[in-house]
């Protein structure tokens, strides 16, 4: 208990960049989530593919992965400086990354929410003079966000908890790379552990009952 | 037996006697099924059309031609002088033109009523929200329906949420209204709500494609019935002389089957 009384304020100040990273992250994959469902469901042939493909790409490799390349590949090998301040360059990377990697789930649960849009809600939209931008922005992404409040809440919280791999893309700040730090020199200690856990759970928990009622308030009635 | 033409000229007060719509040579397919065969059609200005035939004889398709919601394989249609736009905004202006009513109402779920009926207005045409709002509410005085603006069309019957939908349709004011099957997801108490508020747009001179098997309507409020089957238009001619003197075998089968049961 000692411990983590002592080491309490790096504890924190590293949780604060875990809420940080998560705060950026998210509203950054929610516009780019809804930008690439878009892209999906486009009427050109090429965007689509091009949509699918990076989806597919992205969600399917590993966080720490994508993270290693955005600052292994993207910042070292190609030249992708966000800041000449070290620790400020980290932050974004990892930003880009695990927005990069978020993205797609955002987008593939807003997909699931467009296919619980009867297809009339759409001709509907087009036979009033909507272009296809106006009848998704106004009519179709309205009602599919609706339908997948609760899972983009899962989403949201998968998100929290992997802002601690951001050690991955060399940004050494967050509360588990502090965690590690802590062990090195006082050996590993249970209750930093569960500390860590209970603060975790303080931010998560919320979301998903907040989402989970969300998405009662907000249902649409067909 | 080949089909007769018949003209029923309508003229309208601004005396334009082009057609508001002509289908020339149309042939339309989903895959192996060829679903419209060598259409021939026009509709006058003010003139209000019934399709009937029985079911899977192209009539939604051949309604749905008419504001692109499907594309065409072969020939020509031309919409107040024009042929239709592929693609793009000249086809989304072409669309705000034409209005539809659906056989499912398609309202926008997420919408209040006054919000369907605005929402063209505001983003087609760019009206602002006041002077949408106020028009709106005259459409909707118009169906009945002005009392249960704030609602949502989940809340509302078939028959007031059709009524809505004929609405949303006229305040885009709009040169011709399809209708396709617009009172048959409705339970038989409320058919004649929407029928009679279709018939006042037909008084009030709408140019109007209506599919439907109202019979009813048809009489009342139809210049010309077209009989439709298998993709192709097998007669047409007005309603009195279509119900009483059908002149295809096709024809007269159908109708004795609409009329019996
Ligand atoms: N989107 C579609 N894809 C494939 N076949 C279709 C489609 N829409 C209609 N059809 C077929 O085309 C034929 C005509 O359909 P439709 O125009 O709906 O007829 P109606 O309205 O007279 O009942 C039917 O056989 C129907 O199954
Ligand atoms: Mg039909």
């Amino acid at each position: 208990m000692d411990e983590l009384i002592e080491y309490a304020p790096d504890l924190l100040a590293g949780f604060a960049e875990n809420l940080k990273l998560s705060a950026v992250c998210g509203v950054l994959s929610l516009i780019f989530g809804t930008i690439l469902v878009g892209i999906r469901v486009s009427p050109t042939p090429v965007l689509r593919a091009a949509g699918t493909a990076y989806v597919n790409i992205a969600r399917n490799t590993p966080l720490t992965l994508v993270l290693a390349f955005s600052s292994l590949g993207l910042s070292d090998q190609i030249g992708l400086i966000f800041s000449d301040e070290p620790s400020t360059n980290g932050f974004w990377l990892v930003v880009l990354g695990l927005t990069a990697y978020t993205s797609t789930f955002v987008c593939e649960s807003l997909r699931s929410g467009i296919n619980t849009v009867p297809f009339g809600q759409a001709e509907a939209a087009r036979a009033i003079g909507l272009t296809f931008l106006q009848s998704l922005s106004l009519i179709i992404l309205p009602q599919a966000f609706r339908a997948v409040i609760a899972p983009l809440g899962n989403v949201m919280i998968a998100m929290i908890k992997n802002t601690t791999v951001a050690i991955a893309a060399g940004y050494l700040a967050d509360v588990a790379f502090v965690m590690k730090d802590t062990f090195d020199t006082t050996g590993v200690s249970i209750p930093i552990f569960l500390g860590i856990v209970v603060a975790f759970m303080v931010v998560v928990l919320p979301i998903g009952f907040l989402t989970g009622w969300l998405a009662k308030r907000l249902a649409v009635a067909r | 037996m080949p089909f007769t033409c018949i003209t029923l000229t309508t003229m309208t007060e601004n005396g334009d006697a082009t057609p508001l719509v002509s289908l020339v040579g149309v042939n339309k397919h989903f895959g192996a099924l060829h679903v419209l065969k060598n259409i021939d059609l026009t509709v006058d200005r003010g003139e209000v059309l019934v399709v009937i035939g029985p079911s899977g004889g192209g009539k939604s398709t051949l309604c749905r031609t008419i504001n692109r919601l499907e594309t065409i394989d072969e020939g020509q249609i031309i919409f107040d002088g024009t042929p239709l736009p592929e693609e793009g905004r000249a086809l989304a202006r072409l669309r705000s033109e034409v209005g539809m009513v659906f056989q499912s109402f398609n309202l926008f779920a997420h919408k209040t009523i006054l919000g369907n009926v605005t929402l063209g207005p505001m983003k087609v045409r760019k009206k602002a929200r006041k002077e949408a709002s106020t028009r709106a509410m005259e459409l909707l005085d118009r169906v009945g329906i002005a009392n249960q603006a704030d609602k949502y069309p989940a809340q509302l019957s078939g028959g007031q949420q059709q009524r809505v939908a004929i609405a949303r349709a006229l305040a885009m004011d709009p040169k011709l209204i399809l209708f396709d099957e617009p009172t048959s997801a409705l339970d038989p108490e409320m058919v004649q709500e929407v029928l009679d508020v279709m018939i006042g747009l037909a008084r009030d001179g709408m140019t109007m494609v209506v599919v439907t098997h109202e019979m009813g309507f048809a009489r009342r409020a139809a210049n010309r019935v077209v009989f439709m089957a298998d993709g192709q238009i097998i007669e047409q001619n007005t309603p009195d002389e279509f119900f009483t003197n059908a002149r295809t075998d096709r024809a007269r089968d159908f109708l004795s089957k609409i009329l019996t049961h």
